[in-house]
């Protein structure tokens, strides 16, 4: 079982989470071109190793938060409360 | 000095026969090898970076249709150690869009002579496929796939449940079940296979075509200059190849890192696992998207169970609970005589999904550099297609019709090729 320590609710089972995925900056929609606009849908860094990532709480508080996990052995070092997915 | 025993024959190993098995009973005499170990060579025509189905299938196909045999196969681990040595085997062509029927169904082709070719039994078991559908939306995406197959000449066809019911006399097709049965779509040339002889069977005809097989040299840099590939970096030390591919699977985007290369590609985990043998009572291999399931019986009796990626990206393969515990509710579900058998083993690999749940195969922004990745849950069955048509992308330079579809370039054109439907849980 893999524990996401949740700011609001504690340290709970990841299962409770949804993994919403590798923070990246998204371009302002009006002023993007076409190829940026693609690469923010489809590009990921895809680390192997540490990296910030969103989740959101759908079975707690319901909040999202941005979580640092190290992706080949799922260690996970500190999570605090993020952008909601409006300001993101 | 000669060696009595190898003379009068052609180089690489014996072939496999019943009478060699005869002969090597009665003798005691130790089989062959079935590839050698070379000597790594400061540089190659072609390095191909990954030892799965995709990296020898190419070099195989590259030594036997084109005849490049300076050809490197390069596996930080050991050959098949990746995904082909962990998936489950199944073999189908019932796909979605007319791209991807065609390209699948050339790997079957491929797959059905392939123990003859290969001289290596293969065990392809074609023993049919069941996609079974649990609501009116299923029913009528499979019954366009239906369509689509037969308009590109594979056999596949909408089933309704008193014909599962003879198919499968396990399966609960009543309507109190949790998720009522409404049909399925049938695909009789679909089926399993014993994937550790795929990957052994290219790796020992690869080897006695003169391709070099190096295990445990794991590939660190790439080196590009003027935009063009000049080489690769290992932990053994530096090779000089003007083409190298990329078919590292899980690992894709690291390796193409190294290249300056951008992949639309994310690691997921993907788990699987195996009960005690039982006697054969399960004619074809059953998925359920809806209960994220599939299950099939191999030769020896044990039942594969296999299901949806874990729900969050990671390069780590440890197991998991929770996967077991859906598994076994998801499995009771479809067949409740099964709540006595035990599992076995259960274990991981790592898939590289794609956003359209279709490969990314042939040239990338890099000259020279090639990639054949993005084989997420379903690549083993296109080991065989996968590997003629990158070794003739590489021997040629132009890119084959049948994998024309799926080139690096259609994600920022905005050309997804849109296999979900077909590929999401059946592998
Ligand atoms: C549990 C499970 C079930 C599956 N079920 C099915 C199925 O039923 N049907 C189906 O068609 N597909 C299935 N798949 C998918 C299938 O296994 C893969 O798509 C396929 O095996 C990919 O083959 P490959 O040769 O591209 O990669 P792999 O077999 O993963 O080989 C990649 C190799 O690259 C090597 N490598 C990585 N990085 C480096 C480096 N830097 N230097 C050198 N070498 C490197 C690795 O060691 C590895 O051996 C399943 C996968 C899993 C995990
Ligand atoms: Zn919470």
């Amino acid at each position: 079982m893999i524990l996401l320590p949740c700011p609001w609710c504690g340290p709970r089972d990841a299962e409770e989470f949804g993994y919403v995925g590798e923070m990246r900056a998204r371009p302002h929609p009006v002023t993007t071109t076409m190829k940026e606009w693609r690469d923010y849908l489809y590009l990921r860094r895809n680390v192997a190793g540490w990296t910030t990532e969103r989740w959101y709480h759908q079975m707690g508080c319901r909040r999202y938060l941005l979580v640092d996990r190290d992706t080949t052995t799922n260690e996970v070092r500190s999570a605090v409360s993020g952008p909601d997915r409006q300001k993101s | 000095m000669v060696d009595v025993r190898r003379l009068g024959r052609r180089p690489g190993p014996a072939r496999y026969s019943a009478v060699a098995l005869l002969r090597h009973g009665v003798t005691d005499r130790a089989w062959e090898p079935a590839w050698r170990t070379r000597e790594l060579r400061r540089r190659y025509d072609v390095v191909i970076v990954g030892g799965g189905v995709h990296g020898l299938a190419t070099a195989y196909y590259l030594a036997r249709n084109h005849g490049i045999t300076d050809v490197a196969v390069l596996d930080k681990g050991y050959l098949g150690g990746g995904g082909s040595g962990r998936n489950t085997a199944i073999l189908r062509s019932n796909y979605l869009t007319p791209e991807g029927v065609r390209f699948y169904d050339r790997s079957l082709e491929l797959y059905r002579g392939l123990a003859a070719e290969l001289n290596f039994n293969v065990m392809f078991s074609r023993k049919g496929h069941l996609t079974l559908a649990h609501s009116d939306a299923s029913l009528r995406t499979m019954r366009w796939r239906a369509e689509v197959n037969k308009v590109c000449g594979v056999e596949s066809d909408v089933i309704g449940p008193s014909d599962i019911k003879r198919l499968v006399p396990h399966m609960d097709i009543t309507d109190e079940a949790r998720y009522p049965i409404l049909g399925a779509l049938y695909h009789p040339p679909g089926g399993i296979i014993r994937h550790d002889a795929v990957v052994w069977g290219y790796a020992r005809a690869a080897d006695s075509l003169g391709v070099h097989l190096h295990q445990d040299t794991e590939v660190t840099g790439i080196d590009v200059s003027a935009g063009r590939v000049t080489g690769v970096r290992t932990t053994r030390g530096d090779i000089a190849a003007p083409i190298v591919v990329n078919a590292t699977a899980g690992w894709a985007t690291l390796v193409a890192d190294m290249a300056g290369v951008r992949l639309p590609v994310q690691t997921f985990p993907l788990q699987a696992a195996v009960t005690e043998p039982v006697k054969p009572f399960l004619r074809t291999v059953v998925v359920s998207g809806t209960l994220h399931v599939y299950v099939s019986q191999t030769a020896r009796g044990e039942l594969v169970f296999g299901a949806s990626v874990d729900p969050f990206a990671s390069y780590s393969t440890r197991g998991s609970l929770e996967f077991t515990e859906g598994l076994a509710a998801h499995v009771l579900a479809l067949m409740p005589a099964l709540a006595k058998l035990r599992l076995l083993r259960q274990w991981a690999g790592l898939c590289d999904m794609t956003p359209d749940f279709a490969p990314i195969m042939g040239p990338t922004g890099v000259d020279g550099f090639l990639v054949d990745v993005g084989w997420g849950t379903y690549g083993f069955k296109a080991g065989p297609v996968a590997g003629e048509t990158m070794a003739e992308c590489v021997a040629t330079g132009r890119t084959p019709d049948l994998i024309s579809a799926f080139g690096l370039d259609r994600f920022a054109q905005g050309r997804l090729v849109g296999e979900k439907g077909a590929a999401a849980v059946g592998h």
